[in-house]
């Protein structure tokens, strides 16, 4: 790897070169990505061998409109976000040669979906309180335990898998992080039904599931290290697309607005004026952060982006009830479904309410961020800390 | 697609006007000059006339910086960081934008500061009403709360067939006791006064008021993020209860709420300074959306300065109450946020209930 990375032309003429060769129309789709990730054109950020070609990331997008545009089929990364967004950087940073061989390429490819066995019910975001045991017997650990908010669990080949396996010492040092296979006997997934009536999430009991060790991701112990690599993952993924004027809920509202007259009235006509010029704020901003990224300038205004994105969302959804009136007391159905992925706009206005208070839960808490903001932002003192030098087992429960 | 980063020359100039301000225009200087007669800092508004800052839009051969509206904004950031009690957004954003609507040599060359003489409270998405008449190369009428009226070398006073320019002296103008007094108003009489017609019709006024409303909203972020520092600054060093008041979720919460409401000022800010230097047809929109953000955002930062900094911050001898007093009159200025959500109603077509 002598050479130096490469830049856009390059790219370019890289996956010139590698239509020229493998064309999609003729060749299996699992056939042609496998082909495309072992090019380098994956992930061009990722090392030469993995998938990638040690490019800039930012000229990802590129790659992937030229893939688009020649008919080349799609990895669906839609069906394995937690696999692309932090199970595969995760194991880029931690892993070994021999676990980023083994994984990284069918988990590219979608052949293998992922999972994420992090909360508990006892651990949300006190994270690092989690009780799951991992117990060490020869070359292998025996876990047991119990893990929520599992999304894809039902699909998953493999899960990351954070548990506690020295309870003597206090809690950010006793953790430790593996690779679970989802179809080992004792995991055992059921969905759990939200406030929408449908299951986008599992509950994950493990009983006496056997981990090699050769799937330990970092040192036994090391596990909170390697979470927070994971979790800083997360946000950038939340970090969010490019979207046009009036993209998003505050769209839909603004079309129901123009569509009937009959449901305006002088105090809704403000509450939406209010609302259109937040979201369009919170447009910018987003249009802004992505500007820094580009130009190389990643600064902390993601958590921002996440924290006024939820706010907005839940408002918006309670004005849309609101303004329809007696339409806004019907629902359009609570059949317990398990949905591939979430698309608030093509559900009702009822499911579009529900489903946002979960924007404010889930990916960190809106308190949650407003600490971090706080802290890491402004440099504010942190928390008084009750728990830090208490070993795990005589934390309050 | 607007760039709404700074670029390098634009970080360099904040650096420069910043370190001018500093200097010239520390707050207890500026609390001083609250209670003196002079309207304005003579002296300052020289030095950034000096620097070449007042006149950044002017071509070059018009005798100014032949730079952008979007430099100037960043000017305007700093201006409102500091409360500087100088005819900037008057001048050199409001009357500069009407004079190069009208491509007034003359007075675009002579550097003096044209103030538009409209009440501060006039929405630019609305009809004006013209409050005094034209005739015979001479101007008679009234009108109210003139921003920096007293500051100013010459009036540029709405008519109906025009914009007219006026000697300031010419005109009676009776100092108003502002809630901002490092902005004063006056109320403005002419009586007779000699006039000559600048623009024809009304589109230099249109023009100026949206442009000056655009810039206004950079004052408003660099206020709101003055407010914000200050604040952050304060309540990490007073203890109470034995802990700094900077570590209660009650202030820690509030004051992340107040930064993301800053990151996103920052950015509707250039978007609409951005508009107003390309000429984009977007910019009416985005000087409503900056207006009624960046308005409700600097006002709430001033607000929140003075309730956490407690006791200290309701004094006369600590500057919370100037950038509170700004920031509230900024709000009502150049139409207040209602008066902006209103003009989005018929600019994105969300018409009003029947």
């Amino acid at each position: 790897m002598s050479t130096a990375p490469p830049d856009a032309a390059a790219l370019r003429r890289r996956v010139e070169e590698f239509l020229a060769e493998h064309d999609p129309a003729a060749m299996e789709p699992l056939e042609f990505l496998r082909a495309r990730f072992d090019a380098g054109l994956a992930w061009v950020h990722y090392p030469e061998g993995l998938g990638g070609l040690g490019a800039p990331r930012h000229l990802q997008p590129e790659v992937d409109r030229a893939f688009a545009g020649a008919g080349a089929p799609s990895n669906q990364p839609e069906r394995n976000g937690i696999g692309l967004g932090m199970a595969a950087p995760t194991i880029l940073a931690f892993g070994t040669e021999e676990q980023k061989r083994r994984f990284l390429r069918p988990l590219w490819t979608g052949e293998e979906v992922w999972c994420q066995l992090f909360s508990e019910p006892g651990a949300g975001s006190d994270l690092a309180a989690l009780g799951t045991r991992a117990v060490r017997d020869g070359d292998h650990w025996i876990v047991n335990g119990q893990k929520v908010w599992t999304s894809m669990a039902h699909e998953a080949r493999w899960a990351i898998l954070v548990t506690r396996t020295d309870p003597d010492v206090p809690k950010h040092r006793g953790m430790t992080y593996f690779v679970c296979d989802m179809t080992a006997p004792g995991v055992e997934v059921r969905p759990l039904r939200q406030i929408t009536g449908e299951a986008e999430f599992n509950e994950v009991f493990l009983t006496d599931v056997r981990v090699p060790d050769e799937h330990r991701l970092g040192e036994v112990g090391q596990g909170w290290r390697v979470s927070t690599a994971t979790l800083m993952n997360e946000r950038v993924a939340i970090g969010g697309q490019a979207v046009p004027r009036e993209g998003g809920m505050i769209g839909v509202v603004a079309e129901l607005w123009r569509e009937r007259p009959e449901l305006r009235t002088p105090g809704l006509h403000d509450e939406v004026l209010r609302l259109w010029v937040e979201a369009e704020a919170a447009r910018l901003t987003g249009r802004r952060l992505r500007q820094q990224l580009t130009a190389g300038q990643p600064g902390p205004e993601g958590s921002a982006a996440k924290l006024a994105f939820a706010d907005l969302n839940q408002r918006i959804s309670g004005l849309e009830l609101e303004l329809l009136g007696e339409e806004g007391l019907r629902y359009d159905d609570w059949t317990m479904r398990r949905p591939a992925e979430v698309d608030f706009t093509r559900r009702s206005p009822g499911y579009r309410y529900l489903r946002a208070k979960g924007n404010s839960i889930e990916g960190g808490t809106s308190e949650i961020l407003r600490n971090i903001i706080a802290e890491r932002v402004l440099g504010l003192p942190g928390e008084i800390r009750v728990d830090k030098d208490v070993p795990w087992k005589d934390l309050p429960k | 697609m607007s760039d709404l980063l700074y670029s390098e020359i634009e970080t360099d100039l904040r650096a420069g006007v910043r370190e001018l301000l500093d200097d010239k225009a520390p707050w207890n200087d500026v609390l001083a000059g609250t209670e003196r007669d002079e309207p304005l800092d003579a002296a300052l508004w020289q030095s950034l006339t000096d620097m070449g800052v007042t006149a950044l839009p002017v071509p070059e051969d018009r005798g100014g910086a032949g730079a952008t509206w979007r430099e100037t904004a960043v000017v305007a950031e700093e201006i409102g960081r500091a409360v500087a009690p100088v005819p900037f957004l008057t001048g050199a954003v409001l009357g500069v934008a009407a004079l190069l609507a009208a491509d007034d040599r003359e007075l675009l060359e002579s550097g003096r500061a044209a103030v538009l003489a409209v009440p501060f409270t006039t929405d630019p998405h609305a009809a004006f009403t013209p409050t005094v008449r034209a005739g015979d190369g001479t101007l008679t009428g009234a009108v109210t709360s003139v921003a920096d009226g007293s500051a100013a070398d010459v009036l540029l006073v709405p008519a109906a067939d025009g914009l007219y320019a006026v000697e300031a002296a010419d005109a009676a103008r009776a100092p108003v006791v502002s809630l901002d007094m490092t902005r004063r108003l006056c109320d403005v009489t002419f009586d007779g006064v000699p006039a000559r017609r600048v623009a024809e019709g009304d589109a230099a006024l249109r023009t100026a008021l949206l442009t000056g409303a655009a810039i206004l909203a950079s004052e408003q972020l660099g206020l709101a993020e003055r407010c914000l520092e200050s604040t952050v600054a304060y309540v990490k060093t007073r203890y109470q209860f034995g802990r700094p008041v900077g570590s209660y979720q009650a202030l820690k919460h509030r004051l992340a709420d107040l930064w993301t409401s800053v990151t996103q000022a920052r950015a509707v800010a250039r978007h609409a300074a951005s508009c107003a230097a390309t000429g984009d047809p977007d910019l009416p929109v985005a000087v409503a959306v900056a207006q009624a953000h960046c308005s409700a955002v600097a006002v709430r930062a001033a607000e929140e300065c003075v309730q956490m900094h407690g006791g200290i911050g309701f004094t006369w001898e600590h500057p919370a109450h100037l950038y509170l007093k700004r920031a509230k009159s900024a709000a009502l200025a150049l139409g207040a946020p209602d008066r902006h959500r209103a003009a989005l109603a018929t600019l994105v077509d969300l018409p009003p209930a029947p």
